[in-house]
């Protein structure tokens, strides 16, 4: 174990000739004979820092729920208390997010490209993808932050990335009531479809919860990725619908011979997924102009490519257009991610149980 | 002999500190790390504990005595399950907890919420948590203080606070690092108290302490660290802080002749 780079403990001593040698008589005297493990083992010790089973793990994991809610509660409460506003501050900023977006997306840039009700579009989209964005990021950095929590107290790790996405989840239903009632500012109905949101945000949250859980363990591992992180979420927003829709790509030319494949590629990832269940249960313009909505009819599909983002008559005849990736399949995919990020996610994040005390 | 609580079987600990090297920072070093040809810099390894071996049995109360930096809390972490070992390992019955609850209480929130929070971090549940409440503001003896904010408290009234959420719960082994410390004389000898009911109902407790005299009335024995590595361990409480004293370059320490009577004479485990 002899490395340049090691350093031994500090606490030089100032008289260390004095120090007597370590393996003198006295140390020996508390030591028993035969080798140590064996003495353990016999005893029925196990040891401390041992990683528990799957289900054991589970089990322990279940029994702290109670202070997983409550951590994220006390520190969704701390967050705000130096600021005047306070908790107000929970529904100023989406709503401030909102209109950032609105302003420079929807007004300056015009980037409506054949959508109907922009507004209501844009900002449920940015309110959803937020969600799974601030989840990234504030468990990416868990491990590390609550490095001190860690070195004191003994708990499930997975605990810390979980109580994270619930603090998450917390400010998204006041980010979704906020949503509710901007929609209903915009002249949106209220309809039994809203009822569909709890299901997509109920798969939406899982998935964050095995991402986050995944996010955590690398972050503890691989420093840089916090650093990384922002410029893959933007990256990811851009690519997952947000601000425009997904379908207009398949004009572009960008993507050649493969654009229906990387459209569909694009609709099914899990972000545009979540977005897109959300916006179809909130918005009923959503729900009358996606494409697969009505039967298939090549001329009003084609006056919709052509003509929607010059003439709003047109705005809805996107519903005669083919779907690429079907929408009745939504559903599925969602519960899809959601299975399997919670799944990979929590092995990957237990296997190194042991290991996140050492930082 | 009684059972052993407590097995350290050869144990090494290694920290990994990023960001401790003077060449670290600059463009032109990462670069190279990212070419390959200067592997992981930035990461320095602090080897804290070097080789332990020790066994502790029901009954123990271990002081753990040596410098700054010679790896006594370290110890206290590894044996609580909470750093993983390097190199060999250390085997524990039943829970061992360090009696430290800081970490999880949040200065912002009041006092009140802070004991829920604290009791569930431990492992209670809500309605234990309820129960123990009346009994920790009472023994922290904080008062209606505990409606606000724990960051307007003194900081004897926070450390009160702390050790009373702390010391609500018994453990199979208790590790006690420099808690006892805390408050003004008349909550020391409260804390005190706690810790010896604590040390009762627990198997074993390990206790790190500066403070010699502490580890003298509450110890039946004693290791004393340095660099990471035992340099004395055993019954002979006394002799063990003698010879640390000495090493250390002080005097000689003047025991009162209670003190000494009392330490000197038996030096059986205080559960038989």
């Amino acid at each position: 174990m002899s490395d340049d780079r090691r350093l031994s403990a500090p606490g030089e001593l100032s008289n260390a000739g004095n120090i007597p040698e370590a393996s003198g008589g006295v140390a020996t005297a508390m030591m028993p004979a035969g080798s140590l493990a064996e003495l353990a083992i016999e005893h029925g010790l196990r040891p401390s820092a041992a990683r528990p089973p799957v289900l054991a793990y589970l089990r322990q994991l279940w029994r702290r729920r109670q202070f997983i809610m409550a951590f994220a509660t006390a520190r969704n409460i701390a967050m705000y208390t130096e600021a005047r506003l306070g908790q107000l501050w929970q529904v100023l900023t989406p709503l401030l997010n909102a209109g950032v977006y609105l302003l420079i997306f929807g007004v300056i840039l015009g980037l409506t490209k054949g959508i109907p009700d922009y507004p209501a579009f844009l900002v449920t989209g940015v309110f959803v993808f937020n969600f799974t964005q601030r989840a990234f990021i504030s468990t990416s950095s868990v491990i590390t932050g609550s490095l001190p929590l860690i070195r004191a107290l003994q708990f499930p790790r997975a605990s810390l990335p979980l109580a994270y996405v619930m603090i998450e989840l917390q400010q998204m239903l006041l980010t979704m009531t906020v949503l509710a009632i901007i929609l209903l500012g915009l002249g949106e109905p209220i309809t039994w479809y809203w009822l569909l949101a709890i299901p997509a945000l109920l798969l939406q949250t899982i998935f964050n919860v095995g991402v986050g859980l995944f996010v955590a363990r690398i972050g503890s591992q691989v420093n840089d990725f916090s650093q990384l992180l922002p410029f893959l979420l933007r990256t990811w927003m851009y690519l997952s619908g947000v601000l425009f829709s997904i379908a207009t790509l398949l004009d572009s030319h960008t993507f050649g011979r493969h654009a229906r494949e990387i459209v569909a590629l694009l609709q099914i990832n899990p972000a545009a997924l979540y977005i897109t269940l959300i916006r179809l249960s909130m918005i009923k313009s959503q729900r009358l102009s996606e494409p697969g909505a009505k039967p298939y009819n090549v001329v009003k599909c084609g006056l919709w490519r052509h003509l929607a983002t010059t003439n709003p008559k047109y705005l809805y005849d996107s519903a005669y257009c083919h779907s690429v990736a079907n929408p009745s399949h939504y559903w599925y995919y969602a519960v899809g991610w959601a299975v399997f990020a919670v799944v990979v996610g929590f092995f990957f994040f237990w296997r190194a149980e042991a290991k996140y005390g050492r930082g | 002999m009684a059972d052993p609580m407590v097995v350290v079987d050869d144990l090494h600990i290694v920290y990994r500190v990023y960001g401790a090297g003077g060449d670290r920072g600059t463009a032109a070093t990462a670069l190279l790390r990212i070419m390959g040809r200067k592997t992981r810099g930035s990461i320095r390894e602090v080897h804290a504990i070097r080789g332990m071996s020790f066994v502790a049995y029901r009954g123990d109360a271990v002081g753990v005595i040596g410098r700054n930096g010679s790896g006594k809390s370290t110890l206290l972490r590894a044996i609580a399950g909470l750093l993983p070992p390097e190199e060999g390992n250390v085997y524990t019955t039943g829970e061992a907890s360090l009696l430290g609850v800081n970490a999880a209480l949040l200065d912002d929130l009041t006092g009140e919420r802070n004991v829920i929070l604290g009791c569930l971090a431990m492992g209670m549940t809500k309605q234990e948590a309820k129960d123990k409440y009346q009994s920790i503001v009472d023994f922290s003896g904080v008062g209606e203080f505990i409606d606000l904010p724990m960051k307007t408290y003194s900081s004897g009234m926070g450390s009160r606070l702390r050790f009373a959420i702390a010391a609500s719960k018994s453990h199979d082994v208790l590790l006690v690092d420099e808690a006892l410390a805390t408050g003004d004389a008349e909550f020391r000898v409260k804390s005190h108290a706690r810790i010896e009911e604590l040390r009762q109902e627990a198997g074993t407790v390990f206790l790190v302490a500066h403070n010699l005299e502490e580890v003298e009335q509450t110890c039946n024995r004693v290791i004393w660290m340095e660099r990471g590595q035992m340099v004395m361990q055993g019954e002979d409480v006394i002799g063990i802080i003698d010879r640390y004293i000495e090493a250390s370059g002080g005097a000689e320490v003047i025991r009162d002749p209670v003190t000494r009577e009392r330490i000197g004479g038996s030096r059986v485990p205080a559960k038989t």
